[in-house]
């Protein structure tokens, strides 16, 4: 029966990567028509798989079976030839290129010598009206909202005949309603006879969509459910080989007096746009300020401005009364703030230091750490072996470089610094991105017992679910500003991803 | 819980950031404008305006053949991710073997411009095979661009010294003859016209440079080609991922942009001098990456930047020749180092981004990865 046939099979596949076996022996099984999700923590070997069917990597052994027939996919052309088409986490489009010229390239059509633009438009508006999938051919690619350019992805994977595609992360960088609408979209595609490989690591996400789901633990396939038989509980204990706390256990806050203020603070990104746009708040003593946000709305920028990695250009910032408005660094660490940066590779450690130096790079210029201008060793190991027990850092050594690290031990190096001395403000950035759902729980444990401790606590995610189960307030920014601020017990999801996306209540009454 | 109404933050512009693109060809045509401006009030006494214009107009379209030829060569390769710095050093070798071919098919026995011609082609192969060198450094073993084009800058110079002190210094060398210079080709009507007829009365590799530069504004901006070698040079793994062989792309892109600077190079010994010295681009080739930059890699806007640099070369040559004329309350005019630097200083000054900065693709200078 042509029904049991399946779209794509995945038979044993095998990737070595130098020191990682990023796919040991992976087997998968894509249906006609269905929605499979294949769900894993950050470094499962997802997409590392994946790439192997787009053949931009090539899997050491296996084998690929494309509607029943054998498959030898060495370049992306083979797999597109094959019908399969993928849309990457960090979108493969141009910006300066128009939608349509990032659509058909590769698989142009010409008049005479030239590129035939009209017959290009014609067809993909042909393609978004049989699809439901809105888009202006003529738009500037890099101009367009992410969930914009994600539809131009899909287009340009239906431009090429794909009856499978494959869709890494995808909803990563959306609102919730935007994820709603590429959930619509999804069913409406496997309507249409595409099959539809969903990866992801959100397990609300798999749940709501898929038809099976398969599960990917260190590079092998540790189960195979469907949404009926399982729940997130049962999900997490798969991907994690544990039981795993879903929610953050914490006490009521009890506020008390300001530590932080920042009133109507202004910050330029590095292409000099204005990316904070007058931003006005303020975290108390014992609570957790939440910044809920999509992605370049302006976090990033805001927390350099707060920890003195960047010059604001107006406003001010008060730390408990005293005014540090544009203060260096130095003088931010020493008046108490704590900062898990965003980017730890960039901003948290110096990856070819071991563990030991990188646990004083805030205070290696005080006691007992300094002896006038030399390094006490000494004293500097001692620190570091405490902090690594503490923290439950897994190393061989405090001599073991920090790049040696998971990112998971990694990041728990930056928090055990951050948290290991008396602070009045902490300022968290993704402090859980790409980290696995075991250490996400250890390191928003740390957060509530700093928060508990007395001290103000500003988190910046941009993951919802983390703004929401560790915050007291959440602050939704949008465009350089805060445009609402809600008590976090309160709030819903659907509430704040209308404000993520800049539709305050009164414009929603309005409509 | 607060909210408020958000309107977007707007930067301020004002009317001269909001010109964009045209604030350069603005400011292109106004220094053009004074230089020219300066020569007739200095040379009108001896001439008429009618014929210092002409002449300075087609002075300027001369100095700029080898310029837009030099920025077409880079615009290649740096539209497909490539940085070549090496269009210096693939101008002078080119002109060094032309010049030496053209010899060698006149002592053959052809006559003088068949010889020129061959040496044309002879100078355009040869830019094409330095250029091949630049592209296995950098395509190939992901060298260091701008250590493979300084490596090449300095081979040339080396390479045609010492060949050419071996071929014309050394006792009992054979001696080589120039073949002249390929002679002015008027084209019938056009030439005649007043003011801009010298524009149309040149050698053919300055035709052939301004038909490259519409050419190339074609090709770039309107065929297939042109829109994957800007893929390639914007984002290769996008262009990876929907089939396009990204080395292939870049390879054939950098060895165009080689014969283009071979025929630049050509311009030199082949059209222009008639015969060679050592280091005689003199730069021509940093000018030519100056006028890509500020002409935003863009062909017509590297040629409007190519006349710019052009025009304040024929300033100069015009002041010497004026030079009696020039009035004693301007004095330092008659200096011919103050003068001599203006191209130079407008260079500098065209890349400080006063009149605007320019956007290089974004992986200019980047080789790409394949995945394994």
């Amino acid at each position: 029966m042509a029904d049991q046939i399946s779209a794509l099979e995945i038979k044993d596949i095998t990737k070595q990567f130098p020191g990682v076996l990023a796919n040991d022996k992976v087997s998968l099984n894509l249906k006609k028509g269905e929605i499979h999700a294949l769900l894993g923590e950050n470094g499962a070997g997802k997409t590392t798989l994946m790439n192997m069917v787009y053949g931009l990597y090539h899997p050491d052994h296996g084998q690929i079976f494309v509607n029943g027939q054998e498959a030898h996919i060495k370049e992306p052309t083979d797999a597109i030839n094959l019908g399969i088409g993928m849309v990457h986490q960090h979108f493969m489009l141009i910006p300066v290129f128009t939608v349509a010229e990032n659509i058909v390239l590769g698989n142009e059509t010409i008049k005479g010598l030239q590129l035939d633009r009209r017959a290009a438009s014609q067809r993909i508006r042909e393609l978004s009206q049989q699809f439901g999938l809105e888009i202006d051919p003529n738009a500037m690619t890099g101009e367009l909202p992410v969930g914009v350019q994600q539809r131009v992805e899909i287009i340009k994977a239906l431009y090429r005949h794909c009856n499978v595609l494959i869709l890494d992360e995808p909803t990563a960088v959306l609102t919730p309603q935007e994820a709603d609408d590429l959930f619509r979209i999804m069913r409406e595609l496997t309507q249409r006879g595409v099959s539809i490989i969903f990866i992801s690591h959100k397990l609300k996400e798999v749940l709501a969509i898929a038809d099976r789901i398969t599960v990917l633990r260190g590079g092998r396939v540790v189960g195979e459910t469907t949404p009926q038989t399982s729940d997130e509980h049962s999900l997490a204990a798969m991907m994690v080989g544990r039981e795993v706390l879903l929610t953050v256990e914490k006490e009521k806050a009890q506020p008390k007096e300001v530590v932080l203020h920042v009133e109507g603070l202004r910050v330029k990104d590095k292409r000099e746009h204005e990316a904070v746009a007058g931003v006005m708040l303020e975290v108390r003593a014992g609570e957790v300020l939440g910044i809920a946000g999509v992605q370049g709305n302006g976090q990033t920028e805001l927390v350099e401005a707060l920890t003195g990695l960047t010059h604001s250009f107006g406003g001010k910032m008060i730390l408990a009364g005293q005014d540090v408005t544009n203060a260096t660094p130095r003088r931010l660490v020493d008046a108490g703030i704590a900062h898990v940066p965003e980017d730890r590779h960039q901003f948290g450690m110096i990856k070819s230091y071991p563990i030991a130096d990188n646990m004083i790079l805030n205070t290696y210029h005080q006691e007992p750490y300094a002896r006038r201008r030399t390094m006490n060793n000494k004293a500097i190991e001692e620190h570091a072996k405490r902090l690594v027990a503490q923290y439950d850092v897994r190393t061989p050594s405090v001599y073991t470089k920090g790049e040696a690290l998971s990112g998971g031990n990694q990041q728990k190096m930056v928090v055990a610094r951050e948290f290991s001395r008396p602070i009045k403000l902490l300022i968290a950035a993704q402090p859980t991105r790409g980290l696995d759902v075991g250490s996400i729980e250890f390191i928003h444990k740390r957060i509530i017992e700093q928060r508990d401790a007395g001290a103000a606590v500003l988190l910046v995610s941009a993951e919802l679910d983390e703004v929401m189960s560790v915050s007291d307030r959440i602050a939704v920014m949008y465009r350089g500003k805060i445009i609402a601020t809600v008590e976090a017990k309160t709030a819903t999801r659907e509430q704040l991803g209308l404000l993520m996306a800049g539709i305050t209540p009164e414009q929603v009454a309005q409509k | 819980m607060t909210t408020q109404a958000l309107p977007l933050a707007q930067p301020q512009t004002s009317f001269w950031s909001r010109l964009g693109n045209a604030r350069r060809y603005i400011m292109i045509a106004t220094v053009i404008g004074i230089l020219l401006l300066i020569t007739v009030l200095i040379g009108r006494v001896e001439n008429t305006v009618a014929d210092i214009v002409a002449s300075f107009i087609a002075t300027t379209i001369t100095f700029a053949t080898p310029l837009t030829l030099g920025a077409l060569s880079g615009l290649y390769c740096e539209r497909s991710g490539v940085v070549n710095i090496a269009i210096e050093g693939m101008m002078l070798g080119s002109c060094f073997f032309g010049f030496i071919a053209a010899g060698y098919f006149k002592g053959l026995g052809l006559p003088d411009q068949t010889a020129l011609w061959l040496g044309v082609l002879i100078a355009m192969f040869s830019g094409l095979l330095f250029a091949a060198l630049h592209a296995v450094l950098s395509i190939r073993f992901k060298v260091n661009q701008i250590i493979s084009g300084t490596v090449i800058n300095i081979l040339a110079v080396g390479l045609t010294g010492y060949l050419n002190r071996q071929l014309f210094f050394q006792q009992g060398a054979h001696q080589l003859q120039s073949a002249g210079t390929l002679s002015r080709m008027p084209i019938p009507l056009l030439s005649d016209l007043p003011l801009i007829g010298g524009v149309f009365n040149q050698p053919p590799i300055t035709y052939l440079a301004l038909i490259l530069v519409i050419v190339t504004q074609f090709v770039i901006f309107k065929t297939v080609w042109g829109l994957r070698t800007r893929a390639v040079g914007e984002h290769p793994r996008a262009a990876d991922t929907v089939g396009i062989n990204v080395y292939k792309m870049r390879y054939a892109n950098v060895l165009i942009g080689g014969a283009i600077a071979g025929l630049a190079g050509a311009f030199f010994t082949l059209q222009s001098v008639g015969a060679f010295e050592p280091g005689m681009t003199a730069g021509r080739g940093f000018i030519a990456l100056a006028a890509l930059i500020f002409g935003n890699w863009s062909p017509v806007g590297a040629f409007a930047a190519a006349l710019l640099f052009a025009s304040a070369q024929a300033f100069q040559i015009n002041l010497q020749f004026y030079s009696a004329l020039v009035p004693p309350e301007l004095d330092f005019l008659k200096k011919s180092q103050i003068v001599g630097m203006l191209p130079y200083v407008l260079t500098m000054v065209a890349l400080t981004g006063i009149v605007g900065r320019t956007t290089a693709p974004a992986e200019d200078g980047i080789p790409y990865e394949k995945g394994e």
